[in-house]
């Protein structure tokens, strides 16, 4: 209780010492003066809503303010992007959580208010790669397994993923390419139901991430991971699509990060810039985002503009002569 | 008996604070309209950061179970239910009021709730790792034939007759497509931006029953009248209690329904109380006096949507696959304390998670003694007039409705649902229907869409659908039930017809 009681004493007792700051030139006390709010597009309890809540713990330390999530469901996160996009107040005050490549791609193949133009990178926190799973007791053991099935039985193999045009959508196509087979992709309505449908059975193999991968690898075989290295930290023995023969690069990886509408004034976007890569470095967030198997990438807002540009490019490749449907 | 180690526990410092606040503040925010128990656990989400796990668990566990039940309160009183799981509450819980019992249906519905509750968590002690197994196997397939199951019930819910029942189903569902295709990411009828984000259960729910009420007090202090103002009746806890407990169909018919149907992911505590109603009211031997003040259609209702909350947490607990979307909530609480569900968390988080589920056995029996005193403080709230009920109520809708996703979108369209359904409601209109659609809706579109993207992978739609033990289960009690309410409504047409009585159905 008294440790509760303190963190509502704190900012009252900030306030002389933010006037003291104040008064030799930090603009730090001017701004933020409320709660900001970081808007997510996925249902709370999801792998983006609770990294979100987890990386956001120390803005009060950082930024004297509070961070309150808002989430803002709907189609892989096109309902809540696309009101961000048009509606948030272009003072720093109002950000949202972005995961590319989901954004960049719905981007290009729908009709969204948003693009990678219109949005501004604040930071990067987190890089989550998709891996293959099947359920403990499935008949495959192998990625290899899963490819020659595949390959005797065309269309047949189903493969679940958190949406349409989502990363597992983009490692399920990429597999197909360079292992010339035809899977069938389940679009279900997060992480979780994808997750479900592994284990339950309802389809035969997911992409998912490799965070919720990790904290149920007691029930599933992992049989790859999409991206261009293994995973030292949390998934040491399981190979790489790239190094079993199967050309799959990093573009399926779900980058998590924060950004801004544009039109937010350059200094303030700098200053949240530097206070969120300070969050994410911060030691409590480092541990409970290591407690859950969540990858940690911090990046700044040149690093992000970087990425972001990248999978732009990337993406309007792989998409190349695909329909929406 | 690890229960019984970690007992002690549960009465230690913080905890029992914890569990006593959190019984009490949740009955509140429950009984408020506009406040739903998602809502509430999400809330509440901040607070346990700064507190140990064991205590942040109880807080969320406490306030999901007291809001489900808190949420009777204003569906007897004010005939709005506080939460989706209220609604079937509502049928005859507020007729009971209105024929001057209003006490007594407050008082069957905690103790019915304290027993399904508790029935809920005994059922997530002792059978979690079979009943999780069962939980899985329900596919796109299962799931889209409980959806219909739901469908079939809508026809007898309230409105003067089946055929003005069903039209306003369809309307439920039809606008419940309105957004973007959940799978494929499309935009449907989206004829302006305020309409992009879909119409949401919450803002649908809080609009079709407390706009209609807060017009119609305006109406009636306008015009004047006092209205049917009902007075509370006094009545001895005793005599409820030992009525209530001799209820033993309802009682068990709606624990039992509300247990299973929490299992079942992704259709939720939504349409417990609904289905136990439902099927309460077919096997009864007087179903014409449903919705004109049975309790029995309270009791089974409200035992059935507390006894979904224990076993919605049975396939979180041991698979992190949530039951219900407030359980989803739960789970994001639970990941952000570091512990994360699966048979290890019994074992690594033994102190933790049995602590939490003697919490949430005692927050049963407390929410029910809280809940009874509540009850008889109630006729406070009734006696306050129209005009600043009106007023209160109209605040809370208009909160609550912006506090769940900052949406003024969503207060649009809550209050454009709500003005139209207060004129439909002359026409013997009801809204539980549309509400119904706007939940079943989307869980049927999502798993046909996904069962038919599955089936040409296997052998196709037909044996897709069709076959399998679950499925064939689920396609009877659908047959059953439309056949069964085809018989009871010309029985009940007959009977009536033979009677000669007059004066019609009043309405509900």
């Amino acid at each position: 209780m008294i440790k509760r009681l303190s963190k509502y004493l704190m900012p009252l007792m900030a306030v002389p010492v933010a006037f003291a700051l104040g008064a030799l030139g930090t603009v730090k006390a001017d701004w933020p003066d409320r709660p900001l709010t970081m808007m997510i597009p996925y249902t709370a309890g999801g792998a983006s809503d609770f990294q979100a809540r987890i990386v956001t713990i120390p803005s009060e330390d950082e930024l004297g303010q509070p961070v309150a999530i808002i989430n803002r469901p709907g189609a892989g996160g096109q309902v809540g992007w696309n009101q961000f996009a048009a509606g948030a107040r272009k003072d720093g005050s109002e950000l949202a959580g972005y995961n590319v490549p989901h954004f960049i791609a719905q981007s290009i193949m729908h009709t969204t208010q948003y693009n990678k133009d219109n949005l501004e990178p604040v930071a990067n926190w987190g890089a989550d790669p998709a891996v293959l799973i099947v359920s403990r007791d499935s008949q495959f053991d192998t990625l290899e397994d899963l490819v020659e099935y595949a390959k005797a039985n065309p269309g047949r193999v189903t493969v679940s993923g958190a949406g349409q045009f989502v990363g597992h959508h983009i490692a399920t196509l990429q597999l197909e390419r360079a292992a010339g087979i035809e899977l069938r992709y389940v679009p279900t309505s997060g992480g979780v139901d994808a997750m479900r449908f592994v284990q339950g059975g309802q389809s035969m193999a997911g992409f998912n991430n490799l965070s919720d991968a990790y904290r149920a690898r007691d029930r599933l075989k992992i049989l790859a991971i999409a991206d261009l290295e293994r995973d030292e930290e949390f998934l040491p023995d399981v190979p790489t699509l790239k190094e079993r023969g199967f050309d799959v690069d990093d573009t399926s990886v779900n980058f998590r990060g924060v950004m801004a509408p544009q039109g937010v004034p350059a200094d303030r976007l700098e200053m949240l810039s530097e206070a969120f890569v300070n969050m994410f470095n911060d030691d409590r967030v480092k541990r409970r985002m290591s407690a859950g198997g969540s990858p940690l990438r911090v990046m700044n807002r040149e690093e992000t503009r970087a990425l972001w540009d990248r999978q732009q490019q990337t993406l309007e490749q792989l998409f190349e002569g695909m329909e929406a449907n | 008996m690890e229960l019984l180690t970690y007992l002690p526990q549960v009465f230690s410092g913080v905890n029992i604070l914890i569990l006593v606040l959190g019984t009490i503040i949740g009955l509140l925010l429950g009984s408020m309209p506009g406040v739903s128990p998602t809502m509430a656990v999400a809330l509440l989400i901040p607070f346990t950061f700064h507190m140990d796990s064991t205590a942040g668990l109880i807080l969320l566990g406490v306030i999901y179970a007291s809001t489900v039940a808190g949420g009777a309160v204003s569906a007897i009183l004010i005939n709005i239910p506080g939460a989706p799981a209220n609604i079937a509450t509502i049928l005859d819980g507020h007729p009971m009021a209105r024929n001057g019992r209003a006490t007594e249906a407050l008082h069957y519905c905690f103790i019915s709730s304290g027993i399904g509750g508790i029935l809920g968590v005994l059922v997530l002690i002792f059978f979690t790792p079979p009943l999780a197994e069962l939980a899985l196997r329900f596919g796109p397939s299962e799931l889209f034939w409980v959806a219909i199951l739901g469908v079939t019930v809508i026809g007898s819910l309230g409105s003067t007759s089946v055929l003005k029942g069903l039209i306003a189903g369809a309307f439920g569902i039809w606008i419940s497509l309105i957004g973007f295709n959940p799978i494929l990411g499309t935009e449907r009828f989206v004829f302006s931006g305020h309409l992009q984000g879909g119409i949401s259960i919450v803002p649908a729910l809080i609009g079709l029953f407390a706009i209609p009420q807060v017009l119609y007090m305006v109406e009636s202090a306008w015009r004047g009248q006092t209205g049917e103002q009902f007075q509370m009746e006094g009545r001895s806890i005793w005599q409820s209690v030992r009525y209530n407990l001799r209820r033993v169909r309802s009682l068990s018919l709606g624990s039992v329904v509300g247990a299973v149907v929490g299992l079942i992911p992704g259709a939720g505590g939504q349409i417990a109380g609904l289905l136990a109603y439902d099927q309460d009211k077919k096997f009864s031997g007087h179903p014409e006096k449903y919705g004109k003040g049975e309790p029995d259609g309270v009791i089974a209702s409200e035992s059935a949507n507390n006894a979904m909350v224990g076993s919605s947490l049975v396939p979180m607990f041991s698979l992190g696959i949530p039951g219900s979307p407030t359980a989803a909530v739960l789970l994001g609480g639970l990941l952000i304390q570091g512990l994360f569900p699966g048979p290890d968390l019994f074992t690594q988080h033994a102190s933790v998670v049995w602590t939490f589920l003697g919490a949430l056995l005692c927050a049963q029996i407390l929410l029910m003694v809280f809940g009874l005193y509540i009850s008889s403080l109630s006729r406070f709230v009734i006696g306050i007039p129209k005009e600043y009920m009106a007023g209160a109520v109209a605040v809370l809708a208009i909160f609550g409705t912006y506090s769940v996703q900052h949406s003024f979108s969503d207060v649009l369209v809550m209050l454009v649902l709500g003005t139209g359904m207060y004129f439909f409601m002359r026409y013997g209109f009801s809204p539980g229907p549309v509400v119904l659609g706007i939940i079943l809706g989307p869980i049927a579109e999502e798993n046909l869409l996904q069962g038919l993207i599955i089936a040409p992978a296997l052998d196709g739609p037909m044996p897709y659908f069709f076959t399998g033990t679950i499925n064939l289960i689920l396609i009877g009690l659908c047959v059953m039930s439309i056949g069964y309410s085809i018989y009871s409504e010309l029985k009940i047409r007959s009977r009536r017809r033979a009677g000669e009585r007059a004066g019609g159905a009043p309405e509900a």
